[in-house]
């Protein structure tokens, strides 16, 4: 029977992961990720497994591009500046299919568009995980390595400043996953089975150059993930004149704030979508259909509301509650994030929901 | 009758298709050295029994032909990128033998910062560059390898040491680094200096069986295409002008 410990979001998902079965890290120190990069340090070699402090982002990926084409469960942290650099890497390993977990602790939630658009070329997509407790961010790392390999596609978790930083009392449960099938594509050693290759330029085949059918290979999975891998978070949306949308941390600021109306008899309902790509965006157009108005909560200029915006299809106004607000640190605290400020927004879109 | 001096004809093979080479159709271009080198590293991994626990990272540049044609697992990296690549393969299988197959551009170029961080941390692995001084695929321009006075479609009046500043000694500058425990430069332009090459891959790919550390060649290959010389004309422009900046032999072996 697992107990409930005391951790910090990052240690906690770092735990999660190594529990998940990583046995690779390599990470470049940058706040507010640094904590996952030293916990690796300390806990990776005690289970068997391998941390490397990369002499950049860029190495880092390329080592965790190296582990993960072995069939190693790999993983690698950084924030969006970082994560920046990582993109070139991103794009080809979705391209070449390996699967790796990379975890972006945003400074504030400016990366949505990087996580969910991509920064890299080509046709690819990461599914993306947002996380607004410690909890949830270790249930979803796990997850997030278990659909990395039913996929054979990157995984991003994307947690902030506070996750990575709030001390929770979290519980690790076993993964129960269905089992996987073995990872034949993996760069090994050619014993006892033809010679392969693993890349994003063609087949694994040898003497086949069809370049062609194997990106189409990469895209033609984007539907069925699509169709089996949104998760999200709703609640009072049945009767709600106004619906909130948030993600992460902040996301869960908006759904106290709307508890909070609810308790002041305003009828108002939340979205958190859980998984950014995909993107919730059925649960979007069922309140677009029902509620007056949509507010969207994100500390950015606004990024989320696109998706927003293209799941609701006009049918009602979307208002943009969030915005830029940082302190003086840079790593996104700012003063926009407290319950007071969301609810007070929340009571000056009511009457004209309700209207 | 006086006894004949004819010599008896020998049955031996002296030459064959390596074993661990798929199809000996490639897409380089006539007079290109990097297919000689390719033969010298299949062999040496068939004749060493090697071909099991293989992997070879490979970066990008005309070379990025030859994972399809090459019998063993291939893990094909970025520009620049393969020698962290293959750090990530070494630490988790270190059992494997695992080589990177780089161009000068991609390497020297490019990724620089790699290969030299993986040189100090003593990475078990083997790093080879093929060096023609030039990017190839791309049509002709200067790498960071380019020797002064060569001319490619960016340095149009010929590499500058004012201009362009000045071409790079990467075996030297890995030679440097503790990490390192065998460095040599090659070349693939004589059948003498063919012999050589095949000598010190044997020599690089022991080392790292032996776990010493980073072991490192620099192959010097004809680029007669982007050399703008005739085919047969690489082997002559390459002693005239690669080797004379890039003095050939061991620089390291510890």
């Amino acid at each position: 029977m697992s107990r409930r410990v005391l951790m910090e979001g990052s240690c906690a998902m770092a735990e999660g992961a190594i529990q998940a079965g990583c046995r690779f890290y390599a990470g470049y120190p940058i706040t507010p990720s640094t904590e996952i990069l030293e916990y690796m340090a300390t806990r990776l070699p005690q289970v068997g497994g391998v941390c490397m402090n990369a002499e950049s982002e860029i190495e880092a990926i390329g080592m965790v591009w190296g582990a993960a084409g072995c069939g190693v469960r790999a993983m690698t942290a950084s924030t969006g500046q970082g994560i920046s650099l990582m993109q070139e890497s991103f794009a080809e390993l979705a391209n070449a299919q390996i699967p790796i977990v990379a975890v972006n602790m945003c400074r504030g939630q400016g990366d949505y568009f990087q996580a969910t658009r991509g920064g890299g070329h080509g046709d690819y997509r990461f599914i993306v995980l947002a996380p607004s407790s410690a909890q949830e961010a270790v249930d979803l790392i796990q997850q997030a390595f278990h659909l990395a390999d039913k996929w054979r596609n990157p995984v991003m978790v994307m947690g902030d400043f506070l996750l990575a930083h709030t001390s929770e009392l979290v519980e690790f449960h076993t993964p129960d996953e269905p089992p996987l099938p073995p990872k034949t594509w993996a760069t090994t050693g050619a014993k006892d089975r033809p010679s392969l290759t693993l890349s994003p330029l063609g087949p694994a085949e040898k003497l086949s150059t069809n370049l062609a059918a194997s990106l189409a290979a990469v895209t033609q999975k984007h539907p069925a993930i699509k169709a089996a891998e949104v998760r999200v978070d709703t609640g009072w949306t049945d009767d709600a004149d106004l619906v909130v949308v948030a993600f992460g941390f902040p996301g869960r600021f908006a759904k106290y704030a709307v508890r909070l109306a609810r308790e002041q008899g305003l009828r108002v309902g939340y979205i958190r979508p859980i998984s950014l790509w995909p993107f919730p965006a059925e649960a979007v157009a069922a309140a677009a259909e029902r509620a007056k108005a949509l507010a969207v909560f994100e500390l950015n200029a606004g990024q989320m509301i696109e998706d927003v915006q293209l799941a609701a299809l006009g049918r009602v106004p979307i208002h943009a509650i969030g915005g830029i607000s940082h302190d003086h640190s840079g790593f996104g605290v700012g003063p926009a994030l407290t319950v007071d400020n969301v609810l007070a927004r929340i009571r000056d879109l009511c009457p004209r929901a309700a209207a | 009758m006086t006894e004949s001096l004819a010599p008896t004809p020998s049955m031996r093979k002296v030459f064959d298709k390596p074993e661990l080479l798929l199809n000996t159709e490639h897409s380089l271009c006539p007079g290109c050295g990097e297919p000689i080198a390719l033969r010298l590293m299949l062999e040496l991994i068939h004749e060493l029994g090697l071909r099991e626990r293989t992997i070879c990272v490979a970066g990008i540049g005309c070379y990025t032909a030859f994972p399809m044609i090459m019998d063993i697992d291939v893990l094909q990296a970025l520009h620049g990128r393969a020698p962290s690549v293959a750090t990530g393969v070494k630490r988790v299988r270190p059992d494997a033998f695992v080589f990177t197959m780089q161009g000068d551009g991609d390497m020297v170029s490019e990724g620089l910062q790699e290969v030299l961080h993986s040189a100090a941390r003593g990475e078990r692995i083997t790093a080879i560059v093929l060096n023609n001084g030039v990017f190839g695929e791309t049509g002709g321009h200067a790498t960071a390898t380019t020797v002064i006075g060569q001319h490619t479609k960016t340095t149009p009046g010929g590499r500058s040491r004012e201009q362009h500043g000045n071409p790079i000694k990467i075996s030297e500058l890995i030679a440097q680094l503790d990490g390192s425990a065998y460095v040599a430069r090659a070349a693939v332009h004589t059948p003498a200096s063919i012999k050589l090459t095949r000598q010190y891959l044997h020599d690089a790919f022991q080392c790292q069986l032996e776990g010493r550390g980073l072991s490192f060649v620099e192959i010097l290959t004809m680029c007669p295409t982007d050399w703008f010389v005739a085919p047969d004309q690489g082997p002559a422009w390459l002693e005239e002008n690669l080797k004379q900046a890039y003095p050939l032999g061991v620089i390291k072996s510890v």
